[in-house]
Formats: C-alpha cells, sequence, structure tokens
C-alpha cells in the first residue's frame, strides 16, 4: 500500500471580508499518496489557490485537520511550520517570485539559505545541480529581468528543488506562459514525479491536467470530481507535436 | 552558521539598494556630523574665553568706582570720581591678600611721531601694571617708582602703535612722541599679546605713570579703577571681600548703604562670560539636535518604506523556509549596518568640518567626546529602532498575507 503523504479532513477555510464571510473551503477531505501527479482544477474563485496555500503551510485552515506525513499541521508552532516549508515542500507561484537584481543562481540557493545544516560549499553545488536539471546552467548568472517568462519560471522550479523536498507544490505555474513553454514546464514536472516527487498542480486549463494521473476539480469549495487520469500524456510528445517556432 | 548566513543576506541586500542605503546614511551622517560640529563650536568659545581671561591674568581683581550694576545696559563707570588716591594706598597698606597693586587713569588720544598718528588709550598705571596684566617687555624698560613720583613723561607703547607710528621699522625706544600734543619719551614696547575674545586689540596701548597721566593729561585727582593681583588664584575671592570690607569702612558706608565701587576678581569674569557662552552652546545644541531629530525622521521614513515595499519579498522568504526570526535578523542587522557606517562617516565628517571650521574660519573649536558618543548612539539607536520596528511587524504576517501585499 503506498503511503499516504497528505491527508486532509473536512477543510474549511473562511475569510471574514467587513460584514460578509467568504467561505473559500466548504469542509473537503482527500488524501495525496507518495508519488502522485495531482491537478487541482477550478474556474477562478473556485478555492483551488486557497487550498494549495494551506497544503504549503503558507495559510492555516480555519477548521479541519492538514497532516503531512501523519504529523497535524495544527499543532506545529510558526518555526516549525517554517522548517517544514523549508526541508518538506517547493513552492512554485504563477508570478514566479524571484528576487530581483539578484542571480539565478542566488535565487535557487535562497531556500538552503535558511537551512543551517547546509554549508555554503553544499549550497552552492545543490543549486547548480538543481539549476542544471531545469537547463539553465548557461543563464545562472543572469537576473530575472534578463530571462523570458518560461526561463523565470524554471528558476523557481529549481528553486523549490534544491532542498529535495517530498512534494513540489505548484500554484498556476503555467498560467503566464504560452503553450510551449507551458509544455516545457510540464515536461520537467513529469520528469520530477518520475523521480518519485509528489506533485500538487493547480491549473484552470483542462489540457494542462491531462499530464496528470490524477484531477481534483473544485467549484466553490466543494470537490465536484476526483477522478484518475487513465490516458497520461507526455509533455514531451505533445511538444514535439506542436508546430515548429518560427524564428 | 545561521547568523553568517543572515549577515550575508543583509550584505546583499544593502548592496542591492545603494541608492537607498546612501540615503538613509545620509540623514544619519549629517545628524551626527553637525551635533559634532556644532558642540564643538561651542566648546571651543567657551574654552577660548577661559584661557583668554586667563591670560590676562588670572589673580586679577578689579576696582570700579560706582556701584555694581553689571548687566546689559552697564554704564561707563569711569565718569564716577569716588575712587580715589587714597583708597588705593589704603587697600595696599592694609590688604595682605595682594601682591600687586595699581591705580589706573586712561583716557583716550592721539598718538603722533612726526606725520604718522594714530588714535589710542593712553592708561596711566605704576610699575606694578606689567605683573598684574601678565605682560612682558619687548624692548626697553619699565618706569620707575621715581618716575611716577616726578610724573616724568615717559611712555611704553604696544605693537600696534608701534606699528602705526612707526611704520618705517624704526627702533621706538629713546624716540619722541606726543599723546595729545605732549611730548613723551618712549622708554619701552610691551610684548605682543593680540586680540582678546572680545575682540580687543590688546597691543592698542600706551602706558605712563598715572601720575603723568591724572596731572599733564587729565588734570584730575580721582582714579578710574585699581587693579590689583591676589597673591594666588585660591585667594582671589576671599581677597575680594577683604577689599571690599576696606574700602566700605575707607568711604564710611553704614551697613544699610549699598557699595559706592564695584569690585570684581577675574574668577567671576570667567564665569560672566563662561554662562554666555554656556547659553551659546545651549542654542547650538538645540539647533543640533533638530537637525539630528529631522536626521532621525529620516532614518525612520526610508527605513519604515523600504521593509513596506520589501512585503512582498519577507513573504517569499518565509514561503521558502524563512522563520519570523530570520526575517527580523536580517532586517535587524542591515539597519545596524546602515546606523552604525553611517553614524562613523558622520563622526569623520564632523570632525573633519570642525578641523575645516577651525583652519579656514578661525573660530576656536574643541571636540567634546560626549557629543561624538551622544549623537552617534542617537542616529543608530533610531536607525535601529525604526529597521527593527516594521520588521517586526512584517515578520509577525502570515507568509501568504505577505505575499500577497501590494
Amino acid at each position: 500500500m503506498p503511503k499516504e503523504i497528505i491527508k486532509i479532513e473536512d477543510l474549511k477555510r473562511e475569510f471574514i471580508m467587513g460584514p460578509e464571510t467568504v467561505h473559500a473551503l466548504r469542509g473537503i477531505s482527500f488524501t495525496i499518496n507518495e508519488g502522485e501527479f495531482v491537478t487541482i482544477m477550478g474556474s477562478s474563485g473556485s478555492g483551488k489557490s486557497t487550498l494549495l496555500n494551506i497544503l504549503g503551510c503558507l495559510d492555516q485552515p480555519t477548521s479541519g485537520i492538514y497532516e503531512i506525513d501523519g504529523v497535524k499541521m495544527k499543532d506545529l508552532t510558526r518555526n516549525q511550520l517554517a522548517t517544514i516549508r523549508n526541508e518538506k515542500i517547493g513552492f512554485i507561484f504563477q508570478s514566479y517570485n524571484l528576487l530581483a537584481r539578484t542571480s539565478a543562481l542566488e535565487n535557487v540557493e535562497l531556500p538552503l539559505f535558511y537551512n543551517s545544516k547546509v554549508s555554503s560549499e553544499e549550497r552552492r553545488d545543490r543549486a547548480i545541480k538543481a539549476i542544471e536539471m531545469v537547463g539553465l546552467k548557461e543563464r545562472m548568472d543572469h537576473t530575472p529581468s534578463q530571462l523570458s517568462g518560461g526561463q523565470q519560471q524554471r528558476v523557481a522550479i529549481a528553486r523549490s528543488l534544491v532542498n529535495n523536498p517530498v512534494m513540489i507544490l505548484a500554484d498556476e505555474a503555467t498560467g503566464n506562459l504560452d503553450t510551449r513553454t507551458a509544455y516545457e514546464i510540464m515536461s520537467i514536472f513529469q520528469e520530477l514525479n518520475k523521480q518519485g516527487i509528489t506533485i500538487v498542480f493547480v491549473t484552470h486549463e483542462p489540457d494542462i491536467a491531462l499530464f496528470s494521473h490524477r484531477t481534483i476539480v473544485l467549484r466553490d469549495g466543494n470537490i465536484i470530481k476526483d477522478y484518475k487520469n487513465t490516458n497520461v500524456l507526455s509533455a514531451t510528445e505533445e511538444l514535439a507535436k506542436l508546430p515548429k517556432q518560427e524564428d | 552558521m545561521r547568523l553568517l548566513n543572515l549577515l550575508k543576506i543583509a550584505f546583499k541586500a544593502i548592496v542591492l539598494n545603494k541608492t537607498r542605503t546612501l540615503l538613509t546614511m545620509l540623514g544619519i551622517i549629517i545628524g551626527v556630523a553637525s551635533v559634532i560640529a556644532m558642540l564643538a563650536i561651542g566648546e571651543g568659545s567657551k574654552e577660548s574665553i577661559r584661557t583668554t581671561i586667563s591670560a590676562m591674568g588670572s589673580n586679577m581683581i578689579t576696582i570700579r568706582p560706582g556701584a555694581d550694576d553689571r548687566g546689559p545696559a552697564r554704564g561707563s563707570g569711569g565718569n564716577v570720581q569716588t575712587l580715589t588716591l587714597q583708597d588705593y594706598e589704603v587697600i595696599k597698606e592694609k590688604s595682605e591678600l595682594l601682591s600687586y597693586i595699581t591705580p589706573v587713569v586712561n583716557s583716550g588720544g592721539q598718538v603722533i611721531n612726526g606725520s604718522n598718528n594714530w588714535p589710542s588709550t593712553i592708561y596711566g598705571v605704576n610699575p606694578d601694571y606689567l605683573n598684574i596684566k601678565v605682560v612682558g617687555l619687548q624692548s626697553g624698560s619699565m618706569f620707575t617708582d621715581i618716575a611716577v613720583q616726578t610724573a616724568s613723561k615717559v611712555v611704553l607703547i604696544g605693537q600696534t602703535v608701534v606699528d602705526n607710528v612707526f611704520p618705517d621699522g624704526q627702533e621706538p625706544v629713546g624716540q619722541m612722541i606726543r599723546f595729545n600734543n605732549i611730548p613723551f619719551k618712549v622708554i619701552g614696547v610691551l610684548e605682543e599679546k593680540g586680540e582678546n575674545t572680545f575682540g580687543q586689540d590688546q597691543d592698542d596701548v600706551v602706558i605712563a605713570p598715572y601720575t603723568t597721566v591724572q596731572k599733564r593729561i587729565l588734570a584730575i585727582d580721582y582714579l578710574n579703577q585699581i587693579m590689583a593681583s591676589a597673591i594666588s588664584e585660591d585667594d582671589a575671592p576671599e581677597a575680594v571681600t577683604q577689599v571690599t570690607d576696606i574700602l566700605r569702612s575707607q568711604h564710611k558706608l553704614t551697613a544699610t548703604e549699598d557699595d559706592d565701587f564695584t569690585v570684581r576678581s577675574m574668577e567671576e569674569l570667567i564665569s560672566t562670560f563662561s554662562s554666555t557662552s554656556e547659553m551659546l552652546t545651549i542654542l547650538l545644541v538645540a539647533v543640533a539636535s533638530i537637525s539630528l531629530l529631522i536626521g532621525g525622521i529620516g532614518i525612520m521614513n526610508i527605513m519604515y518604506v523600504s521593509v513596506k515595499e520589501r512585503t512582498k519579498e519577507i513573504g517569499l522568504r518565509m514561503a521558502v523556509g524563512g522563520k519570523g526570526s530570520d526575517i527580523l535578523m536580517q532586517f535587524l542587522i542591515e539597519a545596524i549596518l546602515i546606523s552604525i557606517t553611517g553614524g562613523i562617516l558622520g563622526v569623520i565628517l564632523g570632525l573633519s568640518a570642525t578641523v575645516f571650521i577651525e583652519k579656514f574660519l578661525n573660530w576656536p573649536t574643541s571636540v567634546a567626546l560626549y557629543s561624538i558618543i551622544i549623537s552617534f548612539a542617537v542616529c543608530a539607536l533610531t536607525g535601529i529602532f525604526f529597521g527593527w520596528y516594521p520588521a517586526r511587524k512584517a515578520s509577525a504576517l502570515d507568509p501568504i498575507t505577505a505575499l500577497r501585499y501590494e
């Protein structure tokens, strides 16, 4: 039986906006096993980003249980949560969130700065390895403003990888990218997933969901569908099928 | 290890934001420098007054006719005729705390030598005068007691008078000059003393026996002043009381009557002028404090904005595993580095400004250690506090709130 890595039960998240209470998540439950590649789908306002933020320990649920590896997140202090984020989770944002005027390599190194177990030589080696993995070794001295959107997102992926996380959470990671670049990014995710990293991917584009094993569909804070994907497409193959770019 | 990492992060942030860092530092630099320079000017003028007065003879006691009406509208004591030669003789005889004493009569007039003339003041004194005023002779010699008794027409002149009535570099000693058309023989030249702090040229003097000035120039029998010098500086206050008592009985004043003369020691003069310059220092400190305050507000402003505008960055740092304390430490280290560097630069600038003022404006300055410590501490603490305070608020946010901050 595969190991459960994420378990949520009756998870609710409410936002109080003045006199109104917005129910972003209305009590959802599921489990994700180690090595799964899950996409969370839904239109905007369905609560998918809220869910991902809670999974990434960036936000706290109003009620309900969230466990990573059997540890209840509710019981942890802010510092312990920071350590979980640092050591177990790689988070990728739609808007990349790279530090401006800072080289790609230094951006990738960032999480390791907060891990006192890693020496400065090891930090550099691991950052270079991660940046190689996303194919940006030649550009590691470039700052974000000198990189294209796709390249910036690859730097962000390298940053999420550098701590050898158990899972990578991506929030609309391809949302700002054209189809070709999006497929390139997806092929990197598929490659990482093959290496055993659990991936939870939030998107509103159905074609992106075709690259994952499982899709959870949210609407208005509830799960309306949760199904296994029988015909997983290979992003690398799909990329090859795209019309050649004229450059 | 962790601290070293944070130091690296903070250092990088400073280098990445050179202009902002510089602007923040500017507030600190100017604040610190202005306090140091202003206090140096205040302290310097105080000290120079003190040295000038000591150079005039710190044991000196002056007795003037007329009641003590010191204050901004002090009238000229010279018109009051209550001080006589007899007073001088009685004081000289009775007071054992005085080592030297001389009557003083003075008159303005024209010093003439051939076609050169110069307006100056003639002081009629006795030979003790040089010891009381602590002046030496550059050439020639002082007149004797006999010259005083015979009302000899001899004078000693100061360097300014020499320069003006002997412009050709002639040796003045032995020459004849005229003061108010009365011929005098120059028997000596006084050592150069320069200007005192009050801007008075101490070399613009002519000295003659007091009898000569009384009889031949002014035709008076009273004195304008009596100058004396106490045995030591410590004895001066005691000597003042003694002289007062002697003069009161000499003038037959009853207990209810006010003094019709004023006895003052240099010590009192020092404290009078010190209190004036104390006021000046306070004024300067007030101005400097305002600039320090403005500098502080500048630091506050920039630190606050710099943390605010980096809220998103703070969110990201927390998202990749930075703890609240890491964030706080990063900003604190940044604030400390900026404040301390700015403080040090401010001290350097303040000290150079002081040297500049001393060298090129010729103002006396004296750098007080406490001004360096206080201004440095105030600026450094403001910088650190206002770097710490917004950072502390930011580090308490949920990562997602910080990330979403616009």
